[in-house]
């Protein structure tokens, strides 16, 4: 009962899980639903009905993952799914990637957003190339923690040397690619060993279990709050109330999400594009307004605010307010990696929209310097190429109807990223980083 | 809202689950706000949609919401869910429409099902009133936790011409970028909730005291017994067999969700407060569409077939 009183001190993190049906994902994603009990009994009531009728033994747990009839008729796994679990201290979004590797659409998308990757890898086999591809696409995000699970550790007798040799090869995989903070965990999916409780077979192994390890792993922006990355922040909407209470009459606020960093009142801050420098007056939420009080102390990443400016300077949807110390310069030039997500290939002058923050505007792929080999990525050889097709990663340079305030991805992964899309059917064709 | 939030927000930076949640979903709220000419919230009055518009005051405080909610009403609602709907409206002076499925039976545009229920027939006056408003984005209270359909939905969903949704064509979402691009004639669903489970609802309902429906709490309510659900007696759900009549008795239940009262089902409790309720909740077993939804029973694919057709 303590957990379903309101819990103030639970986290929120997100998680993507990426693999091939055989690597046993699903079962460690139904082990990590069923063991943490956010599997009721009618779902698997009705994972059992459906593993009779298919002929299997007992439940099997890889079915609470299953979707889409089309995906039941195929066998196959078509789409991102989300699945949602929790401990008492923390509630986790876990972005189920399906199928093979070369499917980057589904891996990209899942990365994009979470604090954690979780990989397996099978402990008979060790690092396949696809491992590799996925560890890849965890550096190419810049995801802050990668969790590797070496799974079937029983079939391999338990042995502390194979699940050794394996973690030395991840260590040596993820820092040549340059990702942050990588764990091996050595688990039994099937069995449960390591995977919410520690394991009596593998006494040699004193780390946590998945579980206790995504329990404890900080979200992508306490790292960065620890990292004390700069304010940034774009404008969605443009708060002018012109009726209701008195004191709202000439309210005038600049709503948005906090991309990075902290504001106070009396930070200096710029309004970009144009480059207009103000100071942050204050800063409201509905409950600071209802609480009557003049601003908040502060506001970071990633809350939903609204920022009032010291003076009366034209602000609008699609502008950024940064710190003023070490802003973004606006550039029509960027050059960026790209994820191509769309079915329509993409060749050198072709006319899109970029779409940034909350600004888009026009652009024109001017070039495409090469494609990018997941297998090769550590290297950063370019292979050449006229056209990228979907699932391609590639370098592009991009020429802007109008300036933008990018950053290097690398440094920001709000303000680095963003999404090319189709000016005539308005579909998404691809995600962005900016290089640099 | 707490005095706690504010104080919290002084000695940290980092987001509380609840606050996290709120976060995105204002931020979501405002995105279409900014990207799209005419939205609209759908709202029951149920209490998904009243934490959806809850969220929506929050975004836009002090100033008023900037769009009108809609209501499918399917004629078979629960008198006092619709009174506080009425209720609700009117102290935010919002502006409400109603598609009434009534008006669709009534003059022959929609057969009524020989099961009696209305929920499959509610999307086709759902899909005239966003094509009648010319209403470009349509805000939805479904939550991913809820069904395996939307498990796989995105938080902004295109909507074909006719209103249909296609799974397996979805736009990659990424980051915090949404796209709601889209050619005249289609529209975006779009979901707030995406990623709330029902208990971080009831959290968040207990949090900032939101008022709901006094059917969500415990009370005495005539029900009988039909596929495993208890069913209000009332007039559009009759026991139909000897067996259903023989099961007439009267209990003290509540809801976990509130439709169709012809196959909405009850189950019984005692919670009185939103504690009781939340303290039922994190120790349930059974998921709200499985103990309450008979239209979700009727195959493994129900709910994913009335999306691909328009449905919420």
């Amino acid at each position: 009962m303590a957990t379903a009183s309101l819990d103030t001190t639970a986290t929120l993190l997100r998680i993507a899980t990426a693999g091939s049906v055989d690597d046993g994902k699903s079962t460690l994603v139904g082990r990590l639903l069923f063991d943490s009990k956010s599997v009721l009994s009618d779902q698997l009531d009705a994972v059992e009905r459906v593993s009779r009728d298919r002929g299997h033994d007992g439940a099997d747990l890889a079915l609470l993952t299953d979707g889409l009839r089309a995906e039941r008729e195929q066998g196959i796994t078509i789409d991102v799914a989300y699945r949602y679990f929790a401990t008492a201290n923390r509630s986790f979004v876990l972005a189920d990637c399906p199928g093979h590797v070369q499917y980057t659409r589904n891996t990209v998308t899942g990365a994009s957003t979470a604090d954690v990757v979780v990989l397996l890898v099978d402990a008979r086999k060790g690092l396949l190339e696809q491992t590799r591809r996925h560890l890849a696409v965890a550096a190419l995000l810049r995801v802050p923690h990668v969790v590797v699970a070496v799974n079937k550790i029983d079939l391999v007798d338990w042995s502390k040397e194979r699940f050794e040799d394996i973690a030395a090869d991840l260590r040596a995989a993820a820092a040549a690619l340059g990702v942050a903070d990588v764990h091996a965990i050595p688990v039994s999916a099937l069995l449960g060993d390591n995977i919410v409780d520690r394991s009596v077979n593998t006494p040699w192994y004193g780390g946590p279990s998945v579980l206790e390890l995504l329990e404890e792993l900080p979200s992508a922006d306490a790292d960065a709050a620890a990292a004390a990355e700069p304010f940034r922040l774009a404008v969605q909407h443009v708060v002018r109330p012109q009726s209701g209470e008195d004191r709202f009459r000439d309210y005038r606020g600049y709503a948005g999400q906090v991309a990075s960093g902290v504001v106070r009142p009396g930070d200096e801050v710029v309004v970009l594009p144009k480059g207009t420098r103000t100071t942050v007056v204050g800063i409201d939420t509905a409950d600071s307004l209802a609480a009557g009080l003049d601003t908040l102390p502060q506001a970071f990443a990633p809350q939903s605010v609204t920022v009032r400016l010291a003076d009366d300077v034209d602000v609008a949807h699609g502008d950024l307010l940064a710190a003023a110390e070490g802003a973004p310069v606006p550039t029509q030039d960027v050059v960026a990696t790209v994820a191509w997500l769309s079915e329509k290939p993409v060749a050198a002058r072709q006319l899109v929209l970029l779409k940034h923050g909350t600004r888009t505007v026009k652009a024109q792929v001017r070039e495409i310097a090469g494609r990018l080999d997941l297998d090769t990525l550590d290297r950063h050889e370019l292979e050449s190429a006229d056209t990228l097709a979907l699932n391609d990663l590639g370098r592009v340079t991009l020429r802007l109807a109008a300036p933008v305030p990018v950053e290097p991805y690398a440094r920001a992964r709000r303000t680095g990223a963003f999404l090319l899309v189709d000016p005539d059917d308005g579909g998404t064709l691809a995600a962005g980083m900016v290089d640099g | 809202m707490t005095a706690t939030t504010l104080e919290g927000t002084m000695a940290t930076t980092s987001l509380s689950l609840l606050d996290a949640l709120e976060s995105e979903a204002i931020h979501v709220i405002r995105e279409v706000v900014a990207e799209l000419e005419r939205p609209v919230l759908l709202f029951s009055g149920g209490k998904d949609s009243m934490v959806m518009l809850h969220l929506a005051v929050k975004a836009f405080a002090p100033a008023p919401v900037p769009f009108p909610v809609l209501h499918v009403d399917t004629g078979h609602n629960f008198a006092e869910v619709l009174a506080f709907r009425d209720t609700v409206v009117d102290d935010l002076r919002l502006r409400l429409e109603v598609a009434k499925v009534q008006d669709w039976i009534d003059d022959g545009r929609l057969k009524e099902r020989a099961d009696g229920t209305r929920n499959p027939l509610q999307t086709r006056p759902l899909l005239e009133a966003i094509e009648q408003g010319k209403f470009d984005a349509v805000f939805g209270g479904g939550r991913r936790d809820e069904e395996k359909a939307r498990a796989k939905e995105r938080i902004f969903s295109l909507r074909d011409e006719f209103g249909q949704w296609d799974p397996r064509n979805q736009r990659p979402e990424l980051w915090n970028l949404y796209n709601g691009r889209h050619r005249p004639g289609e529209h975006v669903r779009v979901f707030p909730l995406s990623n709330w489970t029902e208990l971080d609802v009831w959290r968040y309902i207990a949090r900032e005291n939101i008022p709901l429906p006094s059917l969500y709490y415990t009370h005495e309510r005539e029900v009988f017994d039909r596929d495993g659900m208890l069913l209000a007696v009332g007039p559009v759900s009759q026991p139909r067999t000897a067996a259903e009549r023989a099961s007439v008795r009267t209990e003290k239940v509540r809801y976990r969700t509130v439709g169709d009262m012809s196959c909405t089902g009850a189950v019984l409790s005692l919670a009185h407060t939103v504690d009781d309720v939340l303290a039922e909740v994190a120790t349930t077993r059974i998921t709200e569409r499985g103990a309450t939804r008979a239209d979700d029973r009727m195959s493994e694919a129900a709910m994913e077939d009335r999306k691909k057709e328009g449905y919420f």
